[in-house]
């Protein structure tokens, strides 16, 4: 059993269908980690560490989706300094401006998620930002420059909606360990950057439904399906009686919209496998 | 629109240079002896959420929040009432009405979004509360001219539109660790992500093609968006003026970590 398709036992969305007390919690994460103390990293990474899983079991909750959430900021980190460096965007431009500060800000999410990790911290994969061939968003091959500009833009987005996704999804993990709070204020971070790479590419900086919006490769649509909720903690928003305020335009939309919706670790694992190359 | 009820003056703490400094005392509240509004309750660890506890009350004239998880449904429901009041006197002022279509559609974005959060709070705190309706926050009122907030002027909409929302993320970001039930924990979680995507763009749109989206003003070394104390926000939200409807925050729970 991979950590991967543990953490989704233990994902929002089985959280959210039961009402568990905080109590109920703590029993639930501690027979987590458990199962978690016998399994392999993610990705098959090396962890720094052999017997990290004996020093930590105490806290061992946290060390999965913190694993997970690196194994993100890594690749955000390394899309957007090897963006920088390539030279696509234009200098000055609206995006540069943009990847320099979300730069800024997924690097410095790879230092703090290290040290909070400490010894149970794990390597960065290596990276293929060209999925297999399928991008070349560096402009390394003999692909026409604007091209190359927007598939930047594609994969930050893709990226960037991800990591808000991926975030929420481990936040009832991390219930009652210090670390909570932390992804929270990375979680929020990431739905910035995705509002201004989305705005650039002329969308509206929230998800309607499950579009993943124009100009987005179908390859990109795991990030966006199971954004269509129109129900939250089982109540219809759509067929609601808004009274005197009335939504302005498509309900429906509008109410998808208000909510962003978590990921399971296993998607999101699979959404960052695609840029991952395997050397095992 | 309504005057306020409530008159607001500040109450100097002895020359701290702290936020304590400015703590505010509604003064035509009757507070007996106690300068705080806010404390929180270290005894509440174990208690549910939707059992208010029974508290010495100074006022009994006044609503307080409560406390556990109930505590914390209203302190997001207050804040989403605010924000819905606020979009919804927007889109009936002039600087809506002669807007580029672009951000006419924001603000209606906004507008949805924000009445869509708060008629969820309605509704679920309503069930939470149904053998106990009085614990459930009341639809506040709002005196956004005596806050000063113009919504004829484009200025001041957008700096009132990313004041509210960049406390809504930060609101939200603290609130979390002091919520009790999983379910509620991610319903936040989806609602604070929308918060931020919406102070994305209203900043971006009071200074584009800049850095002022995810701005170094507002987010840490560590990359991190701020996670404000509730006692903050409250003293905050209560320092603007606009919130005509006296309430306290006296009991809401305390954070699991100290981070």
């Amino acid at each position: 059993m991979s950590i991967i398709k543990m953490l989704n036992e233990f994902s929002s969305e089985n959280l959210m269908n039961k009402k568990s007390s905080r109590r109920d919690m703590f029993g639930t994460l501690s027979s987590f980690g458990k199962k978690a103390a016998i399994a392999a990293v993610p990705f098959g990474l090396a962890s720094k560490s052999t017997k990290a899983t004996a020093a930590t079991s105490m806290f061992f909750d946290h060390v999965g989706p913190l694993q997970l959430a690196l194994t993100l900021e890594y690749l955000e980190a390394e899309f957007y300094l090897k963006a920088l460096e390539s030279g696509v965007l234009e200098g000055g431009s609206r995006s540069e401006t943009a990847f320099m500060q979300i730069s800024k800000h997924e690097s410095a999410h790879v230092d703090f998620l290290i040290a909070a990790l400490a010894e149970d911290s794990i390597d960065s994969p290596t990276f293929d930002f060209t999925a297999g061939g399928a991008f070349d968003p560096f402009n390394e091959g003999d692909t026409p420059m604007e091209t190359s500009r927007a598939q930047l833009l594609v994969l930050a987005q893709a990226f960037e909606d991800t990591g808000v996704r991926a975030y929420k999804g481990q936040a009832g993990a991390l219930m009652g360990t210090p670390y909570l709070e932390p992804a929270l204020q990375i979680h929020s971070v990431e739905a910035k950057h995705a509002s201004e790479i989305r705005r650039i590419r002329g969308l509206k900086g929230w998800i309607s439904g499950s579009e993943r919006g124009d100009g987005m490769p179908a390859v990109t649509q795991d990030v966006y399906t199971g954004e269509e909720v129109t129900s939250q903690a089982g109540i219809d928003l759509v067929g609601y009686n808004y009274g005197n305020s009335p939504i302005v335009g498509d309900v429906t939309a509008a109410v998808t919209q208000a909510f962003d919706e978590p990921m399971t670790g296993e998607t999101a694992s699979a959404i960052a496998s695609l840029f991952i190359v395997n050397e095992s | 629109m309504k005057k306020p009820v409530v008159k607001l003056e500040f109450q100097d703490n002895k020359g701290s240079g702290s936020s304590r400094r400015r703590f505010i005392k509604m003064s035509s509240l009757a507070f007996a002896g106690s300068t705080l509004l806010y404390a929180c309750s270290e005894d509440d660890d174990f208690n549910p959420g939707m059992e208010p506890e029974p508290e010495p009350d100074p006022d009994p004239e006044v609503f307080d929040l409560g406390s556990g998880d109930l505590g914390i449904l209203n302190y997001a429901y207050a804040l989403e009432q605010l924000e819905a009041a606020f979009y919804t006197a927007v889109r009936s002022g002039a600087y809506y009405a002669g807007a580029p279509a672009e951000e006419q559609e924001l603000f209606d974005d906004l507008y949805n979004h924000e009445v869509i959060h708060r008629e969820f709070f309605r509704t679920a705190i309503g069930a939470a509360t149904a053998d106990t309706p009085e614990a459930m926050l009341p639809d506040l009122e709002f005196d956004l001219e005596g806050a000063g907030i113009d919504i004829d002027s484009r200025e001041s909409v957008l700096a009132t539109a990313m004041l509210l929302e960049d406390t809504g993320v930060s609101a939200y970001n603290g609130a979390g660790d002091r919520i009790e039930l999983a379910d509620y924990l991610v319903i936040a979680g989806k609602i604070v992500s929308v918060e931020a995507r919406h102070a994305s763009a209203i900043r971006s749109l009071l200074n584009v093609n800049s850095a002022d989206f995810a701005g170094d003003d507002v987010i840490d070394d560590n990359g991190l968006d701020p996670a404000a104390d509730p006692a903050d926000i409250y003293s905050a939200v209560v320092d603007l003026n606009v919130v005509a409807t006296p309430f306290t925050a006296n009991n809401l729970p305390a954070p699991q970590h100290e981070s």
